[in-house]
């Protein structure tokens, strides 16, 4: 037994190296002192400056908006293009969806850099377009110059967010009988009913989790944002990346902080629910026996 | 009615077209291009003179190579043991281990770097400790005799962490260590104990078992945990700007001064990204090759 006590130890070793960073980031960020190294007493202050600073909050809205955004249209589009990949023959589906996995493999600055390069191409082609349109009538004037901003950071998300919802729902359609959908069509459902009472309850566990893991790479994303958003726009990430190219503040401890227990709330709700669930279900099966 | 539910996806066909297969054209096309010296309109031409510039930047090539490949090695000695260890847990403590090995991932990588910023300092929380240890006195009386000249030995006051290649890696290790876990995890867990058992009847000792069964089925999950941490690791740009403090350039940080940086030159970036995408997809051939089967591509 003197392994598993080894083990023990390794294992919290490993703990350790995770979380003692984490620890100190949300210690420091309750330090009356600006240091990050030196305790200066306990002080709230830093909260209160997060608050007032303009530019962290706005960031902040611009995080969640785009998130949210781009999860709500990402879960809907993926779920419909997952539903027709499914529908279709092995042989179209495979190259299809080796396509939509390159997002997921390749690097994200690769992906940044290549969404960039497009919309600045695509500008340059309107940029023509919209002149040419100017100059041959005068009811309409179309802007001539566009910049990134965030519409493109908009696009940039929902393009790497869909194919995670595709991976996620594409299961639960694999799963499904397929039996089911003709079942109900044959018992006089349109197509439409037989998709809201038959394949959307059964696939809505992917969509959920799909839906999820998409908020998630919104929230977290920096490369793909910082190559799309230019310079006007900002996400809490970028944000926090130029706060760190400058003098160091002890705000980025406090958002942080915040950060961190808003995700541990979320995850003990989540981690509740499923044992909860996990236990009605045992429940409901012990009962039938 | 086969057919028609497949419309469905035509929209995001279309879609793929325009913001996944097309962006990826032009970066092609810009890695081959340049525009002319002298020109004024946006014409371009065709050169290979991006990716022989790029030999400029050997440096920079070899050294996030190294680096991406010590951080995956890093990763894989601390990731294989423990994630072997988490799943000959039980089953709760299996749950709470994995929720709390993936929790760090939800906190903005950037934030945990610039954790690690005050802890590497020169005046940061590990110098600090080992002044009160009494380490870095130990450290002058030892060095003060190998030193050419004693009676110019400048004792030290800090060991010298930021800026080094030393914290980049460990930037990278901590960063995407969650990366070689999660694969390793949940592929030792579904394996099929009743195969040990069977290597240990039929008389295999430990060592034997776990070289000749456990570990070439946990095969799948090594692959994909090493292009998990490698891909990252070898294409970051922020880790190396924070904990190497501009000493150490890697090739994201070569992409993104192409783009934003005084060093303006999108065809030059773009050819670096090009390479970048070749690796990626070697990576990935390479672990289809070896480690045939799909459910490890399952993450979250």
């Amino acid at each position: 037994m003197k392994s598993r006590a080894l083990n023990r130890v390794f294992m919290a070793l490993v703990f350790l190296f995770l979380y003692a960073p984490i620890f100190l980031l949300i210690i420091f960020s309750f330090n009356a002192g600006e240091s990050s190294v030196v305790w200066k007493g306990f002080s709230l202050k830093w909260y209160g400056e997060l608050f007032r600073d303009r530019l962290i909050m706005q960031s902040v809205y611009t995080t969640l908006l785009v998130s949210l955004l781009a999860t709500i249209i990402s879960t809907i589009a993926g779920t419909f293009a997952a539903i027709g990949f499914y529908s279709m023959r092995r042989r179209v589906r495979e190259p299809l969806m080796t396509i939509n996995s390159i997002p997921m493999m390749n690097a994200d600055i690769v992906t940044g850099v290549s969404l960039c390069l497009f919309f600045v191409a695509f500008f340059n082609l309107w940029g023509d377009f919209a002149s040419w349109i100017n100059s041959i009538q005068s009811l309409v004037y179309l802007p001539t110059r566009l910049n990134l901003g965030f519409g493109t950071l908009l696009l940039a998300h929902i393009s790497f967010n869909i194919p995670y919802v595709i991976l996620s729902v594409g299961p639960k359609l694999r799963q499904m009988d397929r039996n089911l959908v003709d079942a109900a069509q044959d018992l006089g459902c349109t197509w439409m009913q037989a998709f809201w009472k038959v394949i959307l309850p059964e696939i809505k566990p992917g969509i959920v989790s799909g839906a999820l893991i998409a908020f998630t790479m919104s929230v977290d994303d920096f490369v793909i944002s910082y190559f799309t958003a230019g310079s006007a726009t900002s996400t809490l990430a970028m944000q926090i990346y130029s706060m760190t190219k400058k003098r160091i503040s002890p705000k980025i401890n406090a958002i942080s902080t915040l950060l961190f227990i808003t995700v541990l709330a979320l995850l003990v709700i989540v981690n509740i629910r499923e044992a909860r669930q996990e236990r009605a279900a045992l429940a409901r099966q012990t009962g039938k026996k | 009615m086969k057919n028609k539910r497949s419309l469905f996806a035509v929209p995001y066909i279309v879609w793929m077209a325009f913001l996944v297969v097309i962006p990826i054209i032009i970066m092609v096309v810009y890695a081959f291009t340049t525009v002319p010296a002298g020109a004024t309109d946006d014409s371009l031409t065709f050169t290979l003179s991006n990716f022989t510039s790029m030999g400029n930047y050997t440096v920079v090539f070899t050294r996030s190579f190294k680096l991406a490949l010590i951080a995956t090695l890093v990763c894989l000695l601390i990731g294989y043991p423990i994630s072997y260890m988490i799943a000959k847990e039980g089953p709760r403590f299996q749950r709470i281990a994995m929720v709390l090995i993936m929790l760090p991932m939800w906190i903005n990588f950037l934030l945990r770097t610039y954790s690690w910023m005050s802890i590497l300092e020169n005046n940061g929380l590990l110098n600090q400790f080992f002044r009160a240890i009494g380490l870095i006195d130990l450290y002058n009386s030892i060095a003060i005799h190998f030193a050419a000249d004693p009676a110019a030995y400048q004792p030290i006051t800090y060991f010298q962490m930021m800026g080094t290649s030393g914290a980049v890696v460990l930037g990278m290790v901590y960063n995407y260590l969650p990366f070689m876990i999660l694969p390793i995890y949940s592929v030792i867990v579904k394996l099929d104990h009743s195969l040990v058992e069977a290597a240990h009847d039929l008389g295999a000792n430990s060592i034997v078992v776990f070289r000749k069964v456990i570990f070439p089925l946990s095969l799948p999950g090594v692959l994909s945990g090493i292009t998990m941490v490698f891909v990252p690791s070898v294409s970051t740009f922020a880790i190396s700007r924070l904990l190497g403090g501009g000493n150490q350039m890697l090739l994201g940080d070569l992409i993104e001064l192409q783009f934003t940086g005084g060093a303006y030159n999108p065809h030059l970036g773009a050819a670096i990204a090009m390479v970048m995408m070749v690796i990626v997809v070697v990576c990935m051939w390479v672990m289809n090759h070896f480690g045939e089967g799909e459910e490890q591509a399952v993450m979250l």
